[in-house]
């Protein structure tokens, strides 16, 4: 299974489904969440937010709060405008042009979206806080709010006045247009996708919180926040605070799931360390889930236009596309890249040779995106994936079938797409296959026929979804040539401790996905010592002073490799100890079940605990060896890894009421080699979720002036355990040659792999009656609308579309005159796009 | 007000604000930080407790509504360094990654089996309908809490009540 020089089978821990060490403290809520560290004397904070979503603040009358029992201060924007060094980071300017608006933690002129801070109060107990929050009176001068992409686009409306347009940026990738132009110039049959990428609100069922604690003297600070990159914020704060790196310590205590919602700088972060080192006090916010779709970031937001170019045989020539993204009111961390993330796969598991990638990014004045589950890639595999079964139907061919035809073959690899990317490794076909099987794909279809020919109320929709991903973020010279402003390598340290035990330091800050596990088998595999005797420190900078974090299904892929990798430098600095010990050569010992053996002389054995103890002594090492086992490793990638899986689902519509009921859903996910099954399959089981969601129910609902209308869980709908089946995993194994655990990253391919399936499921049991598309989430009243439009366009000719675009070309001609207004009645009915598929009536802003 | 409640088998009273939650009392008079609270509309379930035997959202009660109760919290489930079955069964079958919704979704099986000991997946689906999980996926809670029926049909039909939180365990089966 893997290419490298590994121990023998018997020894072998990687690939066994070993149970969390993480677990127990969890269990019992031993754990410290952010919420549960208690700190004598911290004062509480509350942000007073912007209850309109585009206005200029007229005034803050904060006298009735500071009156209030308990009340220490209440701060505006404008009070602590002198904090801040500098503006809120965006580490990702995509472009030497990209326009991006200072953003600083409060709001002094002008609010531009709904939940922008504009004061702080400090209270001495939460409760206290919060009342005084309420009382806090400001006056608006209310501007228009800017919800619609086109609409922003067209600068009717200016957000920020600075920069005189609510246009970002423009970023192309297109190696070879001329290429594409000809492709689509000579192909037998193309097709259009026109999709939207609904907001999606995160929802870690930990809200986010910070404590920040200034020491008593020295001027140093220990921030703890629920946070993804501890090292990344410390660089950050200081940046932004103008406090000297080395007087902040960050620690991530256990952090209640991220998703990338927790993968930022918030102002909330910046607001208590200011005010721990104004006031000289702790300072502890904690978000109310009320609060969090306003002051977390959102995922996704992204209008599609993809255009597939075919021969006649149905094999894919060229892909062009076109998107329009939605920052929000401001770039956050990685605003601007989320969908470069993507730019480079809308050709997905294909071998198409002619490729291009526009993305247009512009403000509206909604909460910011960033980076959610994925990032830019479940949105492009979405676009490709939703397009190839259009082809497949246009074709008359199967979708399975189709989707064969055209994979990049596995003597192809590594294989240099359009794009620019070199594939590491894929056998597509294999994961199709055993999809296929688990499926029990021919008789579905076969049941789906059944019903079909007998007219059923309950249709069956059979959804298949092909991916690929780029993970093992990053090669730093690649994150150089996307102007991304760091390095994407992950730093270890491996200690070989005197009483024989193992200390390892992770830069990765795991928050769910088991790393002190994980990073105990790879090391225990290596060292021939049980995982229980390896413990692994993490999410401390005091601890780990580098380090790059956890996202993007980067922690195995480069963490876990430099754990592997800093553990061999410690077995060969401990070989040449046994070896001087033993006197010996050191190419003559073999280390198994954790002792150094001369081969061939069973006899002559040393154990490593003994050989850690004499390199702490150090009575006798070889001449000029440092004592002490103890190795690190700063880990660069070579290349991204790619991994990639077949995903199919069977659904149940009810075609008179629109219901979807999910019925039958098999992954088949290859991530390269697997360091423990067991938390490999509860990745892929938590994706899919989250990708499901992303099809059948979550969005992030704004009306015309800018309000959230999915502020509470009652109104955003997280699924729960009885919207699910069980599902059907499967895995197919081929390694990475990129690193040397052959390992690829799986975290994010649940969610890459599974809202696609579902939709083309859905459309697929539909398709009889003509339905063509059906717009995330695929709720019972778009499903019912969609059907009605298709009847209707079936007996009338009159089908109506109204979201504001024709395929690929609405977004490019919408000028200040003529671009789609929203409309606040989704019914309200639009206009007539001769050949335009029946889909249901939109707004383009997607509701 | 005065409140007097017996939380994982202590018996205490405090003063309390009228408008104080049984969460934020559980969390920050007693320090029991175990049940956590994952929003403000009862939407979650990661704050569930078991009250007189019975789960509850303590999000959803004052804490002068629990006054005179028997309170049982994830941190009085384990007893004598012994996870619980329940507890266990989620550790066995992999059902929690970053562990928030962990304690409540764990008391919520708990009191699940208490009133369907032999539940069917659907049942037990059906039955966590108020907890949420973004991890998991709820593939293995399912798992853990159909495997946990199963250990406890085998073992007698009844989870050995922890000793700190027998009386509440004891009042719903």
């Amino acid at each position: 299974m893997t290419a490298t020089e590994v121990p023998p089978a018997e020894a072998r821990v990687l690939g066994t489904r070993l149970l969390r060490k993480e677990d127990p403290k969890l269990l019992t809520g031993e754990s410290r969440f952010i919420a549960d560290l208690v700190v004598p004397g911290a004062l509480h904070l509350a942000v007073v937010r912007g209850t309109v979503a585009h206005a200029r603040i007229a005034s803050i009358d904060a006298g009735a709060a500071r009156a209030m029992t308990g009340v220490v201060a209440v701060l505006t924007g404008a009070d602590l405008r002198g904090e801040w060094a500098a503006p809120m980071p965006c580490a990702w300017p995509v472009t030497p042009d990209m326009k991006n608006p200072a953003h600083y933690p409060l709001a002094v002129d002008k609010v531009c979206y709904l939940g922008d801070g504009v004061a702080v109060v400090v209270a001495e107990s939460e409760y206290a806080a919060r009342d005084a929050a309420d009382a806090v009176v400001v006056e608006y001068e209310t501007l228009p709010a800017v919800v619609d992409l086109n609409d922003a686009l067209s600068d009717r409306v200016v957000i920020h006045d600075e920069i005189g347009t609510n246009k970002s940026y423009v970023w192309e990738l297109a190696p070879d247009p001329a290429a594409v132009e000809r492709a689509f110039a000579d192909a037998a049959h193309t097709v259009r996708g026109h999709y939207l990428q609904q907001r999606l609100i995160p929802s870690a069922i930990e809200p986010r919180g910070v404590l920040v604690v200034p020491q008593p003297f020295g001027g140093d600070f220990t921030v703890y926040s629920s946070t993804q990159i501890p090292h990344i914020l410390k660089v950050m704060l200081a940046v932004t605070s103008g406090i000297s790196e080395s007087k902040l310590r960050v620690v991530a205590p256990a952090v209640g799931g991220g998703f990338g919602s927790k993968l930022n700088v918030y102002p909330e972060e910046l607001l208590a360390l200011a005010l721990a080192k104004r006031m000289g006090r702790p300072m502890r916010w904690i978000e109310e889930r009320s609060e969090t779709p306003l002051s977390t970031i959102q995922g996704r937001g992204q209008i599609q236009d993809i255009e597939l170019a075919a021969d006649a045989d149905g094999r894919v020539t060229a892909a062009r596309v076109q998107i329009l993204a939605d920052m929000g009111a401001y770039l956050m961390l990685v605003t601007p890249g989320v969908p470069l993330l993507g730019g480079f796969l809308y050709g997905g598991v294909y071998d198409i040779p002619a490729y291009s990638f526009t993305c247009t990014a512009v403000f509206t004045t909604k909460t910011p995106t960033d980076a959610y589950r994925g990032a830019g890639r479940p949105e492009a595999t979405y676009a490709i994936e939703r397009a190839m079964d259009e082809l497949a139907a246009k074709l008359g061919v199967d979708p399975a079938e189709l989707r064969r035809r055209n994979y990049i073959k596995p003597d192809q690899f590594p294989y240099t797409a359009a794009a620019g990317l070199v594939y590491d490794s894929g056998n597509y076909e294999a994961a199709l296959d055993k999809a296929l099987d688990l499926a029990g794909y021919a008789d579905v279809r076969a049941e789906q026929e059944r019903r079909r020919q007998a007219g059923s109320i309950r249709q069956l929709g059979v959804g298949v979804s092909s991916y690929m991903e780029m993970c093992g973020l990053a090669p730093s010279r690649a994150l150089a040539s996307l102007n991304y402003s760091a390095g994407g390598w992950e730093a270890a340290t491996v200690r070989l401790l005197p009483t024989g035990k193992v200390q390892v330091v992770t830069g990765t800050t795991p928050h769910g996905q088991g790393h002190e596990t994980s990073w105990s088998m790879i090391v225990a595999d290596r060292m021939g010592v049980g995982p229980d005797d390896v413990e692994v420190l993490h999410s401390d900078t005091a601890v780990s002073p580098y380090g790059m974090d956890t996202y993007g299904s980067r922690s195995l892929a480069v963490g876990g490799v430099a754990v592997a990798m800093a553990t061999d430098k410690v077995i060969d600095k401990a070989r040449q100890i046994a070896a001087h010990q033993l006197e010996v050569a050191a190419e003559d010992l073999e280390l198994s079940g954790g002792s150094f053996t001369v081969r061939g002389s069973p006899d002559k054995t040393i154990p490593l605990g003994a050989i850690a103890f004499g390199a702490f002594t150090a009575h006798n090492l070889p001449d000029g060896m440092e004592p002490n086992l103890e190795a690190s490793m700063h880990f660069d990638p070579p290349n991204f890894t790619f991994p990639f899986g077949t995903h199919i689902c069977v659904v149940e519509v009810d075609t008179e009421t629109g219901s979807v009921d999910l019925q039958k859903y098999v992954a088949v996910d290859d991530c390269g080699n697997q360091v423990n099954p067991l938390i490999v399959e509860g990745q892929i089981h938590g994706g899919i979720v989250q990708g499901v969601a992303q099809a059948l129910w979550e969005e992030a609902v704004y009306d015309g002036d800018g309000n959230l209308l999915t502020t509470t869980m009652i109104d955003y709908l997280v699924p729960s355990a009885p919207d699910f089946p069980s599902f059907v995993t499967g895995t197919t194994v081929t390694p990475s040659p990129s690193n040397l655990l052959g390992v690829k990253g799986v975290g994010e391919a649940g969610t890459i792999g599974s809202a696609p399936a579902l939709i083309n499921a859905v459309v697929d049991a539909l398709s009889p009656l003509g339905v063509t598309d059906i717009k995330m989430p695929a709720s019972p009243q778009r499903v019912w609308a969609a059907i009605q439009a298709a009847r209707t366009g079936t007996r009338d000719g009159a089908p109506t579309i109204s979201d504001g675009a024709t395929a690929g070309d609405a977004w490019r001609s919408a000028g200040a005159d003529e671009a789609p207004r929203r409309t606040d009645d989704p019914t309200a009915g639009g206009t007539v796009t001769p050949g335009s598929p029946a889909t249901p009536e939109e707004s383009e802003e997607d509701r | 007000m005065r409140v007097s409640m017996t939380v994982n088998a202590a018996a205490g009273e405090h003063e309390v604000e009228p408008r104080l939650l049984l969460v934020h009392y559980l969390r920050d008079v007693l320090g029991l930080t175990g049940t956590n609270i994952g929003c403000d509309t009862s939407s979650c379930g990661a704050c569930t407790v078991h009250l007189d035997g019975e789960s509850v959202k303590s999000c959803t009660i004052l804490a002068v509504q629990a006054d005179g109760a028997q309170i049982t919290t994830i941190e009085g489930l384990a007893s004598g360094g012994e996870l619980h079955p329940m507890q266990e069964a989620f550790r066995q079958h992999h059902g929690l990654q970053c562990g928030y919704c962990t304690p409540g979704m764990v008391m919520a099986a708990v009191s699940l089996l208490d009133e369907h000991p032999d539940p069917s997946e659907a049942e037990v689906r059906e039955g966590l309908e108020g907890n949420l999980c973004r991890c998991t996926g709820y593939h293995n809670i399912v798992k853990a809490v159909l495997a946990a029926a199963q250990g406890r049909l085998a073992a007698g039909g009844a989870t050995p009540a922890p000793a700190p939180s027998g009386a509440a365990s004891g009042a719903a089966s």
